[in-house]
Parts: C-alpha cells; structure tokens; sequence
C-alpha cells in the first residue's frame, strides 16, 4: 500500500476542506477503500477519516414524516433497528443479503453509495479499464463478461454497480444529502449515480470535496410496509453479489394497485428504477400477467453487453417474482436467507 | 510518513503505541504484538479467519487501519478463555469436531461471539450458517460448527438462568 497523510478532522468543515485537495479520500467503514488500495486500484495521498464526526451516526424521524439516515449509520444498525425493518423491510432485506456480518458491522450508508464496481478488470491493475485510468480501453468488452450490465452501458464501460442496499432505496425515491464547500445540497439517489457514458471515472455527482451526511427516505416510502420485498439472484447460497436483483413494492387495494415501485440491481452502473414498468402497473389488476407486462416493460432496452443475454431473461423472471413476493405481503419476520430465491415463505417460487 | 500515537485495549490490557498509519488492526496484532491467534487468510475481507470483536462487534481486522481504531476496545481470541478455562463455545468447537486443521477457527469462534451477542439467529441451524456465512472453512467443518454453536448457545443461556437464579 502506497503512504498517505492521514488526518482525522472534527467537524465537517474541517473535513470538507481537507479532503477538496487533490489526491485525497474520505476513509468511513474502510471496507470498499481498504480493498482497493491493497490492490493498488487507488492510491489516495491522504486519508481523511471521518468516522468519528459527529452527528452522522444518527437515524432520525422527520416532522414531515420521512426519515433521515446519517452517512455513518452501520449497516448492520440501520438493518436491525426494529422501527426501521418495520417501516422499509425491502430496505432491511436488502441490507442483510449483501455481504457478510463482520463487513455489515463496519461498513456505511454513504459509503455503500460510493463502493466500486466489483469488475475483475477494474480491480486487475494490468488490465486494462477507461474507469481506473480514462481512455485506456475496456478488457471487459470482450472479455469474461458473462455477469456485466444488460442496461446503460457503453462501449467504454459495461461495469456494474454492486450494491443491495441502493436498489429498494432508489425505488422508494431516496435522495441523497451533500455537504460541500458551497453548502448543503439535496441529490436523488435516481440522478446521484451517472452511467458511463463517455467518462466512466465519473460515477456520481460529487465534486471534490463533497461529503455525504445522510440519506433521506420520503414520507410516501412508509406506506409500503405491508407489500415489499428484496429478492437476490446469487452464484451462490450467501456472501456474495448479486447477478441480478429487485426491489418491489405495492400498494393493492380491492385487487388493484393503487401505488408500485420497482428497481433492479446487478444490471446496469446504477440502481435501475423503472418507472415505465411502475406506468403499467399503476391502476391495474395485481396478478401475475400484469407482472409479467410490466417485466416486459422494465427490460424492453435491455440489450447483452457480452456473454450475458442469460441476464435479460433471469431479470424478467425476478421482477415478475419479486412482484409476487410483495404481492403476497411482506413477512413477519425476515427469511432465514433474506432476499434468497430459495426462502420458504408464502408466496415465494423456487424456479425463476 | 511518520507514526501517530494511539491508544488501544486488547484483551483488557491497555496499550499505548505509535503506528504507520498503513497498518491494519489484523498486522497490528499479529506483527507488534505477538497475538498470532487471528488469522491472516485473504486480507481482503472474503474469508474471515481475521475476525475480532471491536467494541463487542465482529469486524475483519485486514480491512480495519489500527489508526482508524484509536480507542477501541479488541478481543481477540486469546481473550476468550479464562485462563486455562476454556469458554463454552471453544469447548463446544472440540467436543463438536467444528474444525480440521485449525485455522479458520479463531476466526470462527469470534465470530459466533458475535453471532450471539448479536441475538438474531436464536436455535435456527438455517440463521446460523447465514449469520456465519463470513467465516470460510476450507476444510468444510461446517456441520460441526453449527452443532457448536447450537450447544454453545444452550450452554451460555443456562449459566444466565443460573446467574438470574
């Protein structure tokens, strides 16, 4: 690991200031970051290490009825945080499918946001990648790419985003607090993250400097307790990312849906809401043919970037299952393997 | 780059020392202070032979900078047993075969200290393996780590009541 400058501020000016100079980097949980410069994948100069600033560690419930998440909240707090779970459970499922309890114990909601890609070719600094070092090319493109994005991508980047936690977040219209040299900024989380395009070293919308202090979920994301779900296709049982996911959630009433929100995971470099499969929901019947239309809807510009058609047709499948799944109503308590294919609970499938 | 000064306590013992601030909590143990029991595996935080109690919570130790920790409380596993008295949940890893060549294991351990503390799995085998599912064994000894844990917990849930009584 390259030598760094290593500064922890006390308060988030303090912070912000430090960490505008070039060559710096926020150090939070470290789970993401460390990872990374072990590899030398990055190599910051120095290191600002905000995780004892103040007033980032707390959930909070809002006048208005939303709820505002410090940056720093574990994810394993915010996913057992009883009020929590009950009022966001897709949000709580997909907290506990990713990755394992020692990394949920440290890692942060701001910095679960900003994890990298989990690429083989970003990660492998003797290949080549136009996200670790603009204009270099892409390994990825044409090669092992079989779990890469089937949405947004571009010839310079078919990279995906990795994470659980953003996907029921982005469906439930978070938006995301910035605190920057010019003051505090709201960002949703649906326009926080960029898609490759031609620069894939622009992930977000953070200018240096920036610094994530909380996520905040609207008052309309509560009422989608009764009907939500996360549901995660994976290589294997536990511990691992997803090939592709989903976040649905429904509010039914007299066999109709009334309210749907849907967002997929694992296909794109950003959690992917589709509003134009939450248009077909909208108003009709809650039943599996409509499920399947508004499946149809959500991946009508899907396309493979490589050898990975398979994930158009297991992405269909997922939306339509996850879709059951909160149909058939959230559970009292989460599966033993949240967000698993495999849950025995009603109304779970166990093909897809 | 030069040390900082940072204050930790391992094992209920108090140590005040200065540290290249490239230096994980896992080196920190394994190479300054001779506590050889947390396992180096991966060091990228995939396998969870590193695993300590930080705070009481189960963190990996490679991906955690010593610097970062300044304060904390560690418990590694050799601050698990009482002397020569083993904690019931190493004694249930032997009597339950919960391992073959070792060394996953003080990983293992702290890691079900952690599972427990944290109260989520309760006597589900299903939630176990999950809330375990960080700890790779090579050796695939997972059927008797389950029966460990399982036993462990029992155990630790009558020396309360006993407690209690």
């Amino acid at each position: 690991m390259r030598d760094f400058d290593y500064i922890r501020p006390a308060t988030i000016p303090d912070a912000i200031a430090a960490a505008a100079e070039p060559g710096s980097a926020y150090l939070a949980g470290g789970t993401n970051l460390l990872d990374l410069m072990k590899g030398g994948v990055t190599s910051p100069e120095r290191i600002v290490d905000i995780s004892r600033l103040p007033e980032l560690n707390r959930i909070e419930r809002l006048d208005d009825g939303g709820l505002r998440i410090g940056a720093l909240v574990r994810n394993a707090d915010l996913a057992h945080d009883a009020a929590f779970a009950r009022t966001y459970p897709a949000v709580a499922e997909a907290l506990l499918s990713g990755a394992s309890a020692q990394l949920r114990n440290a890692a942060t909601v701001g910095g679960n946001l900003l994890q990298r890609t989990r690429c083989s070719y970003f990660y492998d600094t003797a290949s080549a990648c136009n996200k670790r070092e603009p204009s270099a090319g892409c390994a990825a493109l044409g090669g092992e790419n079989r779990l890469h994005a089937v949405l947004g991508w571009s010839d310079a980047c078919i990279a995906t985003h990795p994470s659980d936690f953003c996907v029921p977040l982005v469906a439930l219209d978070a938006v995301v607090e910035i605190e920057g040299k010019a003051g505090r900024r709201h960002v949703t989380l649906a326009e926080f993250h960029r898609l490759p395009g031609d620069t894939p070293q622009r992930e977000n919308a953070l200018e240096p400097g920036d610094l994530i202090v909380a996520v905040r979920l609207p008052a309309e994301a509560a009422s989608f307790a009764a009907n939500a779900r996360y549901l995660k296709v994976r290589e294997r049982t536990s511990y691992a990312f997803a090939v592709v996911s989903a976040a649905a959630a429904l509010v039914v009433d007299g066999g109709k849906i009334r309210a749907a929100r849907l967002a997929l995971g694992g296909v794109a470099a950003k959690p992917w809401r589709s509003r134009s499969a939450e248009a077909v929901l909208l108003g009709a019947g809650a039943n599996e043919a409509n499920f399947i239309r508004a499946a149809d809807a959500a991946l009508a510009d899907a396309s493979p970037s490589g050898d990975n058609a398979f994930k158009i047709e297991l992405a269909r499948r997922i939306v339509v299952r996850a879709l059951m799944s909160a149909q058939a109503g959230t559970p009292e308590r989460l599966p033993a393997l949240p967000a698993s294919p495999f849950s025995n609970i009603p109304g779970a499938r166990h093909d897809a | 780059m030069t040390s900082l000064p940072i204050t930790l306590t391992i094992n209920g013992h108090r140590h005040e020392l200065e540290v290249d601030p490239r230096v994980t909590l896992l080196d920190l143990l394994r190479e300054r202070l001779d506590l050889t029991g947390t396992k180096k595996g991966c060091d990228r935080g995939q396998c969870g032979a590193c695993t300590v109690l930080v705070d009481g919570k189960r963190i990996n130790s490679c991906l955690a900078l010593a610097v970062s920790q300044d304060g904390a409380n560690v418990m590694t596993i050799e601050g698990v047993a009482r002397g020569e008295e083993l904690h019931p949940v190493q004694a249930a890893f032997i009597a339950h075969d919960g391992f073959q060549c070792g060394f996953c294991t003080p990983g293992q351990i702290m890691s079900t200290l952690g599972l427990i503390a944290e109260g989520q799995a309760g006597d589900d085998p299903e939630r176990i393996r999950e809330g375990l599912s960080g700890n790779i064994c090579r050796c695939a000894a997972y059927g008797g780590i389950v029966e460990a844990v399982l036993e462990a917990q029992q155990q630790l849930a009558q020396a309360d009541r006993r407690t209690a009584a």
